[in-house]
């Protein structure tokens, strides 16, 4: 009987680890839905992006409060998680605060554990308040009603009582207050529990032992099913955001081939396609997720929705419907629906529906003035401007669908080489004019 | 006003079996835009000035395709491109020098993969390469002491990560450089960008160039600087609509350094 915890421990890790690694699974199989890319180039520079960006947080700090905020619950995440660790082995094994023997060492790793737990609930508390209660215009734009805006404040609170939880454990764990190693921050919540008889403690210390543990599982979990994934997926995000200078948009090399053949005066349009050559794509541009690159699908699942790109963007500062951000959600919106459909039938059966107009409306895709702001603005190297990109080449390479004004201007570049109706033999007139 | 200015074309170049050392891209707002055309005879008054042995394509030039592309008809664009990029190879061309950032980036980080490899410079930065030469001097002048504000172009700043030649120039005129709260790296798009010159706006609140003309007329300055023919005429329509005309000039800073040695 005395092994009961041990093996509900365990069942409860197995379950929750194993869940969530299915789930992830499913996440690569449907980023691998997109585009091959090759990425292997700059490499050195990817990893220093990954260092600086990702790691050392330095696009968050551009906005120096959410900045600084978030750089403590970051760091907060990742060295409290350590303490996950001595709960693990503890779990398992039947042992308590197994770590507790190395002396002073372990009250110095606690002491910090606690300080950043104070820290992060803090922080915490205050991403509410300004999401919540100073409303802050960028979690309040018309793509952030419903669960993207519960699903904000969902992760908030599992945060906030993931840290009372640890504070709370530590309290009212009698030996480990006795020891008076570490219990920096925890001594001061003891003090709330003085007069509780010892029995007591013991019960109020194990609950929040199991809840914490049982909440990070949860919590490990949900992220699947949130925009939280950005934990996880900034750093291979961030490896694979774009290292050539931000107005180097990316060449078409199959209209280039098609180009060269036009212009090659040598070349015979009858010609049987040479042995092995590569076959024309069946479409151009970007109508719905599988046209998109794995990259691109990636940057979907990496968006934890902070709304930057739409706050700098100057569509959407001028009322457009365009935001960077809802370009995003979109995607992994319509990725997930794809993904369910494979689930379902086993292999994509079309549903009828496509990411162009039935998520991303052309007015949107129309308002972008490709100024790159959002790309610049985004703290973990998301290129909205790219999938908007690709999904106006579909607009006007296969449905000639672009605005009637644009048309007239391309016709005038056709012609004349210029986007006015102005003879290109005048193009030195300027030379004598006075 | 009456010196003559001088524009070379590459085929005279040719004919003499020479090769200049830039070639000036003009750019098809440059040639034909009319508040454009005065960047363009400014920059080539300060070309003539220093002496420098440049040329332009004339009627063998042909829009980039930037807004081609951007538009999405990447079919045009590469059109556009390869057909430019014939012309300046066949010229055997090595350094090009442009008044428009738009055709600034395209030349130079997507011609390249079409066969097209230059040393392209945005004026800004080729006038600050003059200057640190010695090949041109500027004073301040008539501009000394104003209050002044730099509008990023896009395809200058975040795009080619060029923020500083253009500061440069300005602090060489000696005038008081009053940054936007939205500048640099952070500096809001006039809104032509993107094709967008080409076409009427979606429907929203406000129209971009207005909103960021605001945020210029914030700072009180009595001159808007920019670097970008389409920037040119989106912020002097929006200090017109703004009906601030009589006390906000927009102007190119090439036209600055022409203006202030009285060019």
């Amino acid at each position: 009987m005395q092994y009961i915890p041990n093996i509900l421990f365990i069942i409860a890790l197995v379950a929750g680890i194993g869940y969530f690694t299915l789930n992830i699974r499913k996440v690569i199989r449907n980023i691998k839905l997109g585009q091959k890319v090759d990425a292997s180039d700059h490499t050195s520079e990817r990893w220093a992006n990954v260092f600086r960006i990702a790691l050392g947080q330095s696009k968050m700090t551009v906005r120096p409060i959410s900045g600084f905020l978030h750089i403590i619950v970051y760091v907060g995440f990742i060295i409290i998680n350590i303490e996950v660790l001595e709960i693990i082995i503890d779990g398992i094994f039947g042992t308590h605060r197994i770590f507790s023997s190395l002396g002073s060492f372990y009250g110095f790793l606690i002491g910090s554990f606690e300080i950043l737990a104070l820290l992060v609930l803090v922080s915490v508390i205050v991403f509410w308040i300004r999401r919540n209660i100073i409303k802050i215009r960028r979690f309040w734009k018309s793509e952030m009603k419903g669960w993207p805006k519960s699903d904000g404040n969902i992760i908030l609170y599992f945060e906030m009582v993931l840290m009372i939880l640890f504070l709370v454990m530590n309290a009212t764990d009698v030996s480990f207050q006795e020891m008076n190693n570490g219990n920096v921050v925890s001594k001061y919540v003891a003090s709330m529990f003085s007069g509780t008889p010892e029995g007591t403690l013991h019960i109020i210390e194990r609950a929040a032992w199991w809840l914490h543990i049982l909440g990070i599982l949860a919590f490990l979990n949900y992220l699947y099913f949130s925009k939280h994934l950005h934990i996880m997926l900034a750093f291979p995000n961030v490896y694979f955001g774009k290292v050539v200078p931000k107005g180097k948009f990316k060449n078409l090399e199959s209209v280039t081939n098609e180009v060269k053949m036009m212009m090659d005066p040598n070349i015979d349009p009858f010609a049987a396609p040479a042995e092995g050559a590569t076959e024309a794509p069946s479409k151009f541009g970007a109508s719905d997720v599988m046209d998109l690159s794995r990259i691109q699908l990636l940057n979907a699942y990496t968006c934890t929705e902070c709304g930057r790109c739409t706050d700098e963007c100057p569509a959407n500062n001028t009322g457009k419907k365009l935001s960077p951000r809802k370009i995003m959600m979109d995607t992994r919106d319509r990725l997930e629906e794809v993904g369910k459909n494979i689930d379902k039938n086993g292999e994509f059966k079309d549903d009828g529906k496509q990411l162009l107009d039935d998520y991303i409306t052309r007015e949107e895709l129309w308002a972008c003035t490709t100024c790159n702001a959002c790309v610049e603005a985004c703290p973990v190297s998301i290129d909205p401007l790219s999938i908007i990109m690709e999904m106006r080449q579909y607009l006007v390479m296969e449905q000639s669908a672009a605005p009637a004004e644009l048309n007239v201007a391309m016709t005038n570049i056709e012609n004349n080489g210029a986007p006015w109706p102005y003879n290109q033999m005048d193009r030195l007139n300027w030379k004598d004019e006075k | 006003m009456t010196e003559q200015i001088k524009v070379p074309t590459m085929a005279e170049y040719a004919a003499q079996g020479k090769q200049p050392e830039v070639l000036f891209f003009v750019g098809c707002a440059g040639s034909f835009d009319d508040r454009a055309k005065k960047i363009t005879k400014a920059f080539v008054k300060l070309l003539n000035k220093a002496n420098i042995d440049f040329a332009v394509l004339g009627t063998e030039e042909g829009c980039n395709g930037d807004p081609a592309k951007r538009a999405g008809n990447e079919f045009l664009f590469q059109m556009q491109a390869m057909t430019n990029i014939e012309v300046l190879n066949g010229y055997g061309i090595k350094r090009i020098v442009t008044t428009c950032p738009h055709c600034f980036n395209t030349l130079k980080n997507e011609y390249p993969e079409l066969g097209g490899n230059y040393e392209v410079m945005h004026h800004t930065q080729f006038l600050k390469s003059l200057l640190k030469e010695g090949r041109l001097k500027v004073e301040g002048g008539k501009f000394k002491g104003k209050k002044i504000t730099f509008h990023d172009p896009c395809y200058l700043g975040r795009a080619n990560n060029e923020y500083e030649a253009p500061r440069e120039l300005l602090e060489k005129l000696e005038m008081e450089l009053v940054e936007m709260k939205r500048n640099k790296k952070r500096g809001m798009c006039c809104g032509a960008g993107g094709a967008q010159m080409f076409k009427e706006p979606e429907a929203g609140d406000q129209d971009v160039n207005v909103l960021r003309t605001e945020q210029a007329l914030e700072t009180s300055s009595e001159i808007i600087a920019t670097g970008c023919p389409f920037c040119m005429v989106m912020m002097t329509d929006g200090v017109k609509a703004k009906n601030a005309e009589d006390n906000v000039q927009v102007m190119d800073v090439a036209e600055m350094i022409a203006s202030a040695e009285d060019l």
